[in-house]
């Protein structure tokens, strides 16, 4: 077995074995949408107007909530210390890391907003392009939220460093994730927005790797 | 310029001229070892005298601030990756998870490394009968037993342990002296620091004390 599949699988094995990550932020997710018909009352018109707004931004803040853990727990036990000592590149390491977190994360998230969807009314013609985007923004929100991570390891309420750093950095995967919904629902051509949503992933695959173990060995000097 | 001097020996791990700086204070300065194939390298010194620093920086975690590292004559900076693959580093951390088992925790840092031998490692530290059992309800004595089994169960030249005796009963110091032994035999080269006595056999002692007051 390679050592990046290794490194992924233990990873998703501590993830399942400790069970918090992955059902915090599913429900978190999923409690956060509730909240909103109450909020903003239970007209399906205007739910349906800003259903993919809404599934949006929750997908976004969920995802940041575990990142902060990431590194942190193996920073703690000396065990980011002996990774870093591994023949394995540091930056491929971050790489099966962030594969792990979008596995236990971004990939549940994306497989219930559909149902969350029912709940808001969104439009029948949204749902096979909010996955669509859902599947290609949130791998790049655990990539970029990794190089946030990296950074923040060892400050003082480092969450809220985390989210100052890495939510202006969210906003173009925001809008072109909302925008690729809404132009399906309003009968536009969704696949501009959809292959901009690729692009960024194909450019943070080997950058927010390399930024990431960067500021990783800073952290361990 | 550094100019490539014959007082590093051509043979093992040598570091020569070293200073490290640890925020505002140098540690230590001046400080060269030689460290040969099948050698062992004791530091002591009080505490705060660069003993761990020095191995991190031997491991490669940190630069120096001046001096050089090298191994067999050549430079560690040139190839880190080399570097990484030759060496075990156990720090003063153990790095277990709670929720893996000893067994799987073993497995999981020598697959990192290619081959793993983790019956070999579980056996030379007295870890079998422990080896389903989750790192959550190990003593720390039996972690630290843990940390040190991975340097067996997967095979490098050069062993770096940050107070390996730590927290270790007389029976499992006896189980690392005789796995230092058995891996100084077949050519292995270890650095260690301790504050307690170790009976290692033609071991080096290199004390930082002088070395810190050098810099001070």
């Amino acid at each position: 077995m390679s050592a990046f599949r290794r490194l992924v699988l233990r990873d998703l094995r501590l993830a399942f074995r400790q069970g918090g990550d992955a059902a915090m932020v599913v429900g978190f997710f999923v409690l956060t949408i509730v909240l909103f018909p109450f909020g903003v009352g239970p007209e399906p018109a205007l739910l349906a107007r800003i259903a993919a707004g809404i599934l949006w931004v929750t997908a976004l803040l969920a995802a940041l909530l575990s990142l902060e853990r990431l590194f942190q727990a193996d920073w703690e036990d000396g065990s980011l210390e002996a990774l870093a000592l591994m023949p394995l590149p540091l930056e491929a390491q971050v790489l099966a890391k962030c594969l792990a977190h979008w596995l236990v994360t971004g990939l549940p998230l994306t497989l219930v907003a559909p149902l969350l969807g029912l709940l808001l009314h969104l439009e029948a013609a949204g749902y096979p392009v909010l996955v669509l985007s859902l599947l290609l923004g949130t791998p790049s929100l655990s990539l970029i939220g990794a190089i946030g991570a990296g950074l923040s390891l060892g400050a003082r309420r480092g969450g809220v460093l985390l989210s100052l750093l890495v939510l202006p950095l969210y906003i173009p995967i925001l809008i072109f994730g909302v925008a690729a919904v809404e132009a399906s629902i309003g009968g536009f051509a969704a696949r501009p927005h959809l292959l901009l949503l690729g692009a960024f992933l194909a450019g943070a695959l080997p950058l927010a790797p390399l930024a990431a173990a960067a500021a990783l060995r800073q952290a361990l000097e | 310029m550094p100019n490539p001097s014959p007082s590093v020996p051509p043979l093992g791990f040598a570091g020569l001229g070293l200073a490290c700086r640890r925020g505002e204070r140098l540690v230590f300065a001046g400080l060269d070892f030689a460290l040969p194939p099948g050698g062992a390298l004791l530091l002591t010194g009080p505490n705060g005298s660069g003993k761990s620093s020095l191995l991190r920086l031997m491991a490669g975690l940190t630069r120096p601030e001046a001096g050089r590292l090298a191994w067999n004559g050549a430079p560690i900076a040139d190839d880190p990756a080399a570097h990484r693959a030759r060496l075990h580093f156990i720090g003063h951390q153990d790095a277990l998870k709670p929720v893996l088992t000893v067994a799987e925790t073993l497995a999981f840092w020598a697959g990192m490394r290619g081959g793993a031998d983790v019956a070999a490692g579980l056996q030379r530290f007295r870890l079998a009968a422990l080896a389903e059992w989750p790192c959550r309800l190990l003593s720390a004595g039996q972690r630290r037993r843990l940390a040190l089994a991975r340097c067996v169960a997967s095979p490098a030249p050069l062993w770096l342990l940050d107070e390996p005796a730590n927290g270790l009963d007389t029976e499992a110091l006896a189980d690392l002296l005789a796995a230092i032994a058995e891996h100084r035999a077949a050519g292995g080269a270890v650095a260690l620091s301790t504050h307690a006595k170790l009976p290692l056999a033609a071991a080096e002692e290199l004390s930082l004390a002088g070395f810190a007051r050098r810099a001070a």
